[in-house]
């Protein structure tokens, strides 16, 4: 068979796969994010499959999902929201910090990672995935529930979090001296404090920059200029991850949310392709060793996240019921954790173990997560009624 | 009656208030213009024992359903002195992106139209320039024969 036949086939039985696998996924109420990253493992180096041919377009097609998941995390969010966010939940979004970035630094530094696995690891067990989340709530039929907003404003406070912290991570993973790094994060500050006050104030004018009643242009846009911005973030050594997100924030109003419909399947595709190769390049000897660390830190990054929400929504005088739901549905991680587990392993400054420590961590979370948040209520009952029994 | 408004980030906006009997009744919108009828439960009023999705169009006949008869039954209640005239609520199928002036009902009929209902709410006193769209109810005031009139020429005639 000739190159281009072999190819399309290759990349034809992946995506047909991959839909496989999530249709199952969504059956189950589980996220398939795990179920790609184990398609991932099970072809690649140490895995059943070997992949030819097509890894070029693989790895490109990877990088592509990590610019548009990020675009659209800037987009979810419109820049009035994301400082409302700010000064009303400021409180709950540094005891969610603090909780939850902790166990994964502490965890590096046992294993002797250094400070920057260190880093890595505090924002691989930090971040939410707002995607499950967001999805859990929707299916779960708890969008009009009193403690919902609460949960949201965590997710926008994270939202506004790693626009600080993926700078800083890149910058330290770039191994700047000490000045050099400072110098880094105070451009990278400066430049959202800038993308921030532009999108509150001028937002309408990027946004006419890309916009068009013509979906066809609008959608070639808003992804070429995505794509533009991410490629010069990436030449600055601002990491395109974070060129995509301030490009996200900047664009607002209607021409966010028509963004995100169109580029919402191309996401989709596109980011599975992201975990498939992160699956791809992790070898699957790697994680038995680093399993028992895994559990470990899901046990522990669980009572956590649940102590955020819970934490959170007492403070909004929601009942026990109301805050075990918020605590049980911010469990979930996913997309953001294996991005900043990728952007770390890209950059050969961390141990190679990071990559399967992430994966075997987001492959019990983003299965934990769903989960905890569809059995909260009946568990939560059973054990009230006990007590009432006592 | 004390609506709650509160933003959901990401999502749209949640609109509730509590009924007399202690439950909260509401609607999500959605950011792509879907909406959803929220009712919490009794025991739990943090939580919701239904959210019912509901297209544009149905959540105007519900809206529609629930606010027009009040609003008819109420200013029958006010005309209710004076014989020979009455209140209907008549609806507008043929004046869809036109104004109200368009129609001449007063010039033609004698009755006028004293109010719009659109997906639920409202518009009181509309003026000539009062701009028509599908699905709206007009509330006419004026004889029998007028408003029969009306209802001709709001439907097509």
């Amino acid at each position: 068979m000739e190159h281009t036949a072999i190819a399309l086939i290759q990349l034809g039985a992946v995506f047909f796969g991959l839909g496989l696998l999530g249709r199952v996924a969504w059956r189950f109420g589980i996220s398939p994010i795990p179920l790609y990253l184990i398609g991932g493992l099970a072809f690649g180096s140490g895995g059943f499959v070997p992949l030819e041919g097509i890894e070029q377009f693989a790895h490109l097609a990877s990088e592509m999902g990590v610019v548009l998941l990020l675009l659209l995390l800037g987009l979810e969010y419109s820049a009035s929201e994301l400082t409302t966010g700010l000064r009303k939940s400021w409180m709950a979004g540094i005891v969610d910090i603090v909780l939850n970035a902790a166990p994964g630094a502490i965890a590096a530094v046992l294993l002797g990672w250094g400070t920057v696995g260190a880093l890595a690891m505090a924002g691989v067990t930090y971040i939410s995935s707002s995607g499950i989340v967001a999805k859990v709530l929707g299916d779960l039929g708890r969008l009009g529930n009193r403690e919902t907003p609460v949960i949201l404003s965590v997710l926008v406070f994270e939202d506004l979090a790693m626009a600080v912290y993926l700078p800083v991570l890149t910058a330290v993973l770039a191994g700047v001296s000490f000045v050099g790094g400072l110098t880094s994060v105070g451009i990278s500050l400066l430049a959202i404090t800038v993308v921030l006050v532009v999108a509150l104030r001028y937002g309408r004018f990027i946004s006419a920059i890309v916009d068009s009643p013509d979906a066809e242009v609008f959608l070639l846009k808003v992804l070429g200029s995505a794509l533009l911005v991410a490629g010069v973030a990436s030449q600055l050594q601002v990491s395109a991850a974070v060129g995509a997100f301030l490009l996200g924030i900047a664009i607002s109003g209607s021409t966010a949310e028509n963004a995100t419909r169109l580029l919402e399947p191309l996401r989709d595709l596109f980011a599975a392709m992201f975990f498939v190769v992160f699956g791809l390049n992790t070898d699957p000897r790697t994680i038995p060793p680093v399993l028992g660390i895994a559990v470990a830190l899901a046990v522990v990054t669980t009572a956590t996240k649940v102590a955020t929400g819970w934490w959170a929504a007492r403070r909004q005088g929601i009942g026990r019921m109301g805050r075990a739901r918020a605590g049980a549905a911010l469990v979930a991680r996913g997309e953001f954790s294996i991005v900043i587990a990728g952007l770390a392993v890209a950059s050969g400054q961390v141990n190679s173990d990071l990559a399967a420590l992430a994966t075997a961590y987001v492959l019990l979370m983003a299965v934990l997560g769903p989960t905890a948040a569809k059995y909260v209520e009946p568990v939560g009952e059973f054990v009230l009624r006990r007590r009432q029994a006592a | 009656m004390n609506v709650e408004i509160t933003p959901l980030p990401g999502i749209g906006t949640r609109q509730d208030f509590m009924i007399r009997s202690g439950r909260r009744v509401g609607v999500i919108t959605y950011r792509d213009g879907k909406f959803e009828l929220i009712v919490s439960k009794q025991d739990d009023p943090d939580s919701c024992t239904a959210s019912i999705p509901l297209t544009p169009e149905e959540a105007s006949t519900l809206a529609g359903l629930l606010g027009a008869p009040q609003l008819v039954a109420h200013l029958s209640e006010q005309h209710r002195d004076i014989t020979g005239i009455t209140t209907r609520q008549l609806p507008v199928t043929a004046f869809a992106n036109r104004t109200l002036g368009d129609t001449a009902l007063r010039t033609r009929t004698g009755a006028s139209i004293v109010a719009v209902v659109r997906s639920g709410n409202a518009h009181p006193s509309p003026g000539p320039e009062f701009l028509f769209e599908n699905g709206d109810l007009a509330v006419v005031v004026g004889t029998a024969e007028g408003l029969d009139a009306a209802s001709h020429i709001l439907t097509g005639g």
